[in-house]
């Protein structure tokens, strides 16, 4: 058995998300350099060039990229032979991102009731944790801020098995086409097929947070995110939503066993600002 | 010619008031660079003002002439006016800024789609409407040289601020004729490659 103090946890939780709000990782740099050198659109071209300068800008005045700071949400993975002391852990990462908020000047965005009351909670609290016991004796975080102007444009759809590849081709492409210029293109698109309605969620977002122009490895898989990508720069809806060819920086699938009669399908889509990293202790 | 070729080499300058004149000569493409004064508000504070509009009651602003930037700043880190504060979607707002333009507002500035009923109180109010990049939220803050709360301070991030901007970088998305960047941009770019 390993001991680990809570307070350790709410430590590490506080460093990343103050580190992912100041700073786009270099996949998504490059990512957009790469979207600026091909784009034809000069308002497009313009736009690029303005983000990743936001972006460096971001990183050297340590100021939070976005406004938006976002909603926290956490993938812990615990080892079995993990002894969590001095405390409870989901409060220890809620205490993490609660001191990560108030020390960075990060916005708080988050409200508690969302219906009647929508009372701002006034420390980014409650995060989104997911927790899975595995072997081993360490904890990994995955941790994402995610912003709500790409999160509300996110979709899901139960298909049918009949439906199959073109199906899921289609609901993902008609996502992003919906969604036009309202999640801040260019956009990262995650996805997940199959699971349960909830698990496919789940794993979208976990998509959104793969490492930019990660392939699945699965050939054919492989083959739909491509395919998918290709379309949505077809869509003319570029960098802003003013035209161009820089809609999508990336389509990440990941898929899950599912029910004999089901084909869940969920796009979780994330704008440029992909604020995501993890840890291990 | 391509859209935006020619008003990249050039931004316009603006200087707020943003008067009926002055938007008649912004085009849908344009680059713009505003200095002077603009508002904050979004989906909480819209709420209130249309609400004080409705009851007939005066608005903590007088919205002649006056430029709306939708927005939700961070909170300022020591030693600067203000921190990230980057344009919010803009369609939450549609179902207020209707009656805001009736009543003088000539300029919003966000980012995203517009509904009909705003383009067509834009149309016939001689308003436009600004799109600031979302997520280039610290350059946008640079041009930001002070902020002051002017109402509902219980709003926090949501409250009406009083900013004064120079050089705040602009794309005009929808001009007073309802030429729409967001559709003629796009389907000038469907299918090339
Ligand atoms: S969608 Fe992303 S980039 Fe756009 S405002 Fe929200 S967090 Fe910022």
């Amino acid at each position: 058995m390993r001991e680990i103090k809570a307070a350790l946890i709410t430590e590490k939780v506080k460093q990343l998300f103050l580190k992912i709000s100041y700073e786009i990782g270099d996949d998504v740099l490059c990512g957009l350099r790469a979207g600026k050198d091909k784009e034809i659109s000069p308002i497009g071209k313009a736009i690029l060039e303005e983000i990743i300068a936001n972006d460096t800008l971001a990183a050297k005045e340590g100021m939070a990229v976005c406004q938006d700071t976002g909603m926290a949400v956490v993938f812990a993975e615990v080892g079995q032979e993990v002894h969590i002391t001095e405390g409870d852990f989901q409060q220890a990462i809620n205490q993490g991102v609660r001191e990560a908020y108030a020390e960075g000047y990060l916005r708080k965005s988050v409200v508690s009731d969302p219906l009647f009351d929508r009372k701002n909670t006034q420390d980014n609290t409650p995060a989104v944790i997911y927790t899975d016991i595995v072997p081993g004796d360490s904890v990994k975080l995955a941790v994402t801020a995610k912003g709500f102007g790409s999160e509300n444009m996110s979709r899901l759809k139960m298909l049918t098995p009949a439906d199959g590849q073109q199906g899921v081709l289609d609901f993902i492409v008609e996502t992003v086409s919906l969604a036009g210029p309202n999640p801040c293109p260019p956009v990262v698109v995650g996805v997940c097929v199959g699971g349960t309605m909830d698990k496919a969620a789940q794993l979208a977002k976990k998509a959104t947070m793969r490492r930019l122009g990660s392939l699945n490895p699965d050939a054919r898989y492989q083959a739909l995110e491509e395919k998918a990508l290709e379309q949505i720069n077809a869509s003319g809806i570029g960098p802003g939503g003013l035209g161009g060819l820089t809609t999508a920086l990336a389509v990440h699938i990941d898929w899950y066993p599912t029910h004999i009669a089901g084909l869940p399908v969920a796009v979780n889509i994330c704008c440029h600002a992909v604020r995501h990293g993890t840890v291990e202790i | 010619m391509r859209k935006g070729e020619d008003t990249m080499a050039e931004a316009k300058r603006i200087q707020t008031p943003l008067t009926k004149e002055k938007v008649a000569g912004l085009t849908a493409g344009d680059r713009v660079l505003i200095s002077g004064t603009i508002y904050t508000g979004r989906d909480a504070a819209h709420k209130r003002l249309v609400a004080l509009l409705e009851e007939g009651k005066e608005l903590p602003l007088d919205l002649r002439d006056q430029i709306i930037y939708y927005v939700g700043p961070a909170p300022a880190p020591p030693g600067k006016a203000i921190g990230s504060a980057g344009p919010t979607s803009s369609y939450r707002m549609d179902r207020y800024a209707p009656l805001l333009i009736e009543k003088g507002l000539t300029g919003m500035i966000g980012k995203g789609l517009r509904g009909p009923a705003v383009i067509e109180a834009m149309k016939a109010h001689q308003a436009v409407y600004f799109a600031a990049t979302g997520g280039a939220a610290v350059v946008i803050a640079q041009s930001i040289i002070s902020q002051e709360i002017i109402a509902y301070e219980d709003l926090g991030t949501e409250a009406i601020h009083r900013l004064e901007v120079k050089d705040f970088p602009v794309i005009v998305a929808i001009d007073s004729h309802g030429n729409n960047l967001y559709e003629t941009g796009r389907k000038e770019y469907q299918n090339k490659k």
